[in-house]
């Protein structure tokens, strides 16, 4: 079942798909073995004449048993999960390259600070669904948006985050690979939710710069 | 609570009563097993048209921007020569999910099941408020003709999903719907009022009017289920009912709750909403629990393994489910510290999970297994509920939910949850319909329809966990439209072609239902030779249930007991020299 994921080209995404296997071989072993219990335990007890099932309320050893061990095994997943979840969500490492995106009914707004480095001024670069950004460097993506809630969802880099009206959430990753990777909404944002989506282009540094001089205001 | 003897029930209710006319008997009843048997058809009819809907949408995302096979009668703007455009698909997953949600599951587990056991099996003539339960009935009734109502205003029904987020659903402007969404809130307003008159009555009834000997420790774990579900709805109701109030202030008088531009907030929204939707879940599934745990005891002719394990570990996922809510809510901007809180909550209450499922396994061990038709659902409900229950551990997992959050994933795991409450629904109904309705359902006929539903469900459900690790997002209405998903179409047309045939197996349902309403071979009082009260009277029981009030003597599942020659001992037959009080455990 897990081939079925997405190429990884985010540096945390390799993170989160190991948390996802651990847990799906953790799963997948109980759910073999209650289930080969069940039917071992539906064959062997099935009704026969002149057997009698035998009167029994209950086991405390084996209740506690299987109280402990799956409290156990949680506890466990739970404090590998915050471990990688304070490095993806809580320690945002310094950018290297910043875009403003703003999400509206059907599209992603993107903005680029333009030659000068900041947002708000008049070489700004404003285009619609295509995020351009270099490989290997740190992007800050600051996710806001304009009606309702969307959803920043890139599947490649294991990254999703609601964009919230209201608010400026600030999104990182960090692309290991150059390529064009979609980036579609992942929340219910009306008629026309399905088929909002825009690109986001993984450059190599000579992509880059061909994309910043075609398209960015020069100084 | 103590296991001392329970509270005699105080109210007397004659037992010999005049004949009542036709519309006091079979509409405005207050007999409860009357309503009981109204809520129950309610939530058949609402199955049947949430049932159509998701197929409607399951042809959609197989087949997307095709004509529907027979649909073209519908209307524009609902339908285009059978097309269905993208608002009317938002409009059916929305009600498809409120219609299953509201008026299926809640009113056949909690209003038919409640209703019509409660007082049977601790021992009781009728409910505490017989007229309070029977205008819960037709107060429910009347949200259900509410939320029908929706797809006949202009700009059709809500189409904001069932979890309605604001802001989308807080203007008019955002989605094109103005009075659908208002008459969803509506509707969904007036059945909070028919819950709260159940939730109290449930409660009430069993506090007060279980039979001599009933302590709480003797009552069935159904019964138990019911009472911590009524104490759910209690509390968790009131929180729904005021933020459904504030998005009809925001939609119509103006106010700004939900809405930044005004100073409102849409997370708000999200935080009630959820406060009240994770217990809601439980509300759903406990009365499912409840009623698997019956029934595997007496098809296993064993006592339940660790009864009181059992009964705790409701209770626990009761208080739990108030602090779990913000795992549905680890992307949506909240405080990374918080979805570490939340995480932590959440892997807390997999725990009395994983102890019911071992339990149950527990009541199978060295049983002598009946596979009868409710066996075989309850088995069925034991074994989704395990997938169910272990894909919950990886949305858990915050980094894991980055991922899977809003995809298939999530629909997979709801659906073996609370879809898979079909399978304890089925059970029960094949279990207590000789009780309810006097007559045997066909036996072959519903080892089929088990077999049927079974596979399809599986194969239905199941692949989508694929869909959703391939990056499947939901509520999408063309997948087509998306490069990266173009490789998992076909589990698409797998996922409708198994959906359409888990649609048709449950004709062979519907026919030996209403075949055996009226066909079916008469039952006896105990078809099942079941140890639990609503045995003891006659099938079906007459107003006031019971010859005279049964006295208890001893726990409900005392199957194979040493000391009688049978393999079950009813809970009020007294054994020689032996007292109703309830010993210490």
């Amino acid at each position: 079942m897990m081939s079925w994921l997405p190429e990884n080209v985010s540096t945390f995404g390799g993170e989160i798909d190991s948390l996802f296997y651990l847990i799906y071989y953790i799963t997948g072993a109980v759910f073999i073995l209650v289930t080969v219990l069940m039917i071992l335990f539906l064959v062997l007890y099935r009704h026969r004449e002149g057997r009698r099932a035998t009167y029994s309320h209950g086991n405390t050893a084996l209740e506690i048993t299987w109280t402990v061990i799956p409290a156990v095994i949680l506890l466990v997943l739970s404090f590998m999960s915050v471990s990688s979840w304070g490095r993806i969500k809580a320690h945002a490492p310094p950018a290297d390259f910043q875009v403003q995106v703003t999400a509206k009914q059907f599209n992603w707004e993107i903005v680029y600070p333009g030659p000068d480095g900041k947002f708000g001024t008049a070489d700004d670069f404003q285009i619609d669904n295509d995020l351009h950004v270099p490989v290997n460097k740190v992007v800050h993506v600051h996710l806001k948006s304009k009606d309702v809630i969307h959803s920043f969802f890139l599947p490649n880099l294991r990254l999703k985050q609601d964009a919230v009206p209201g608010r400026d959430i600030l999104v990182w990753f960090e692309a290991t690979k150059p390529g064009k990777y979609e980036l579609p909404c992942a929340e219910l944002c009306g008629f026309g939710h399905s088929g909002m989506r825009g690109w986001l282009y993984v450059d190599t540094p000579e992509e880059s710069e061909k994309w910043v001089k075609e398209n960015w205001p020069q100084q | 609570m103590s296991d001392s003897v329970a509270v005699v029930a105080t109210h007397a209710v004659p037992a010999h009563h005049e004949e009542l006319g036709f519309w006091r008997t079979y509409v405005f009843s207050t007999d409860h097993k009357m309503i009981g048997r109204q809520f129950l058809f309610l939530g058949f009819f609402m199955l049947v048209l949430g049932g159509l809907m998701a197929m409607m949408i399951r042809w959609e995302l197989a087949w997307p921007e095709t004509a529907v096979p027979g649909l073209r009668w519908l209307p524009e703007p609902y339908a285009y020569e059978g097309i269905i455009p993208p608002q009317t698909y938002n409009m059916l997953f929305t009600i498809h999910a409120t219609l299953m949600i509201f008026f299926v599951v809640m009113p056949i587990m909690v209003g038919c099941f409640g209703n019509f056991l409660i007082p049977l099996m601790i021992g009781a003539r009728d409910m505490a408020f017989p007229t309070l339960n029977m205008l819960s009935f037709w107060v429910g009734l009347l949200a259900g003709l509410v939320m029908l109502a929706g797809f006949f205003v202009p700009g059709g029904h809500a189409a904001a999903g069932w979890t309605a987020y604001a802001p989308l659903s807080a203007k008019a402007a955002y989605t094109g719907v103005n009075w659908g969404q208002n008459l969803w809130i509506i509707s969904l307003l007036i059945l909070g009022v028919s819950s709260l008159m159940g939730s109290i009555n449930y409660i009430t009834t069993i506090v007060n009017m279980r039979a001599p000997g009933m302590s709480y420790f003797r009552m069935p774990l159904i019964i138990w289920s019911l009472f911590i579900t009524a104490v759910l709805l209690l509390l968790a109701l009131p929180v729904l009912t005021a933020a459904l109030a504030m998005l009809l202030f925001d939609r119509a008088l103006g106010t700004s709750f939900f809405l930044p531009e005004g100073g409102g907030e849409p997370l708000l929204w999200q935080h009630l909403f959820w406060f009240f939707g994770h217990p809601e879940v439980y509300v759903l599934v406990l009365p499912a629990m409840g009623a698997t745990s019956d029934i595997l005891s007496t098809f296993s002719r064993k006592p339940v393994f660790g009864y009181h394990a059992m009964a705790f570990s409701m209770i626990a996922i009761a208080f739990l489910s108030w602090i779990v809510w913000g795992h549905h809510m680890f992307v949506s901007g909240m405080n990374p510290l918080m979805g570490t809180a939340f995480m932590m909550s959440t892997m807390v209450i997999a725990i009395p999970s994983a102890i019911k499922t071992f339990n149950w396994l527990g009541t199978l061990w060295r049983g002598s297994i009946r596979f009868t038709s409710p066996m075989l659902f309850a088995l069925g409900f034991v074994s989704n509920f395990l997938i169910g229950g272990l894909s919950g551990i990886f949305m858990a997992s915050t980094p894991v939910d980055i991922f899977i959050h809003d995809t298939y994933y999530i629909v997979a795991h709801f659906h073996y949850v609370v879809a898979g409450i079909i399978f304890a629904l089925f059970a029960s109904v094949y279990y207590w319909f000789p009780k309810m309705f006097g007559r045997m359902m066909n036996e072959p006929l519903a080892k089929i329809h088990f077999v049927l539903t079974y596979i399809f469900f599986n194969a239905t459900f199941f692949p989508m966990h694929i869909l959703g690790v391939g990056g499947h997002m939901r509520r999408i209405y063309n997948p087509t439209q998306y490069d990266f998903l173009h490789p998992l179409q076909p589990i698409n047309v797998f996922i409708t072609v198994s959906a359409l045939l888990l649609g048709l197996s449950q004709i062979t349902f519907v026919t030996n239902f209403f075949w055996s309403l009226f066909g079916g071979k008469k039952a006896e009082r105990n078809p099942w030779k079941a140890n639990t009260l609503e045995w003891a009277a006659p099938s079906p029981p007459p107003h006031g249930n019971f010859d005279a009030l049964p006295v208890v003597y001893r726990g409900p599942y005392e199957y194979s007991s040493p000391e009688v020659e049978e393999d079950y001992l009813p809970q009020n037959q007294p054994l020689v020299g032996q007292s109703s009080v309830a010993r210490p455990h």
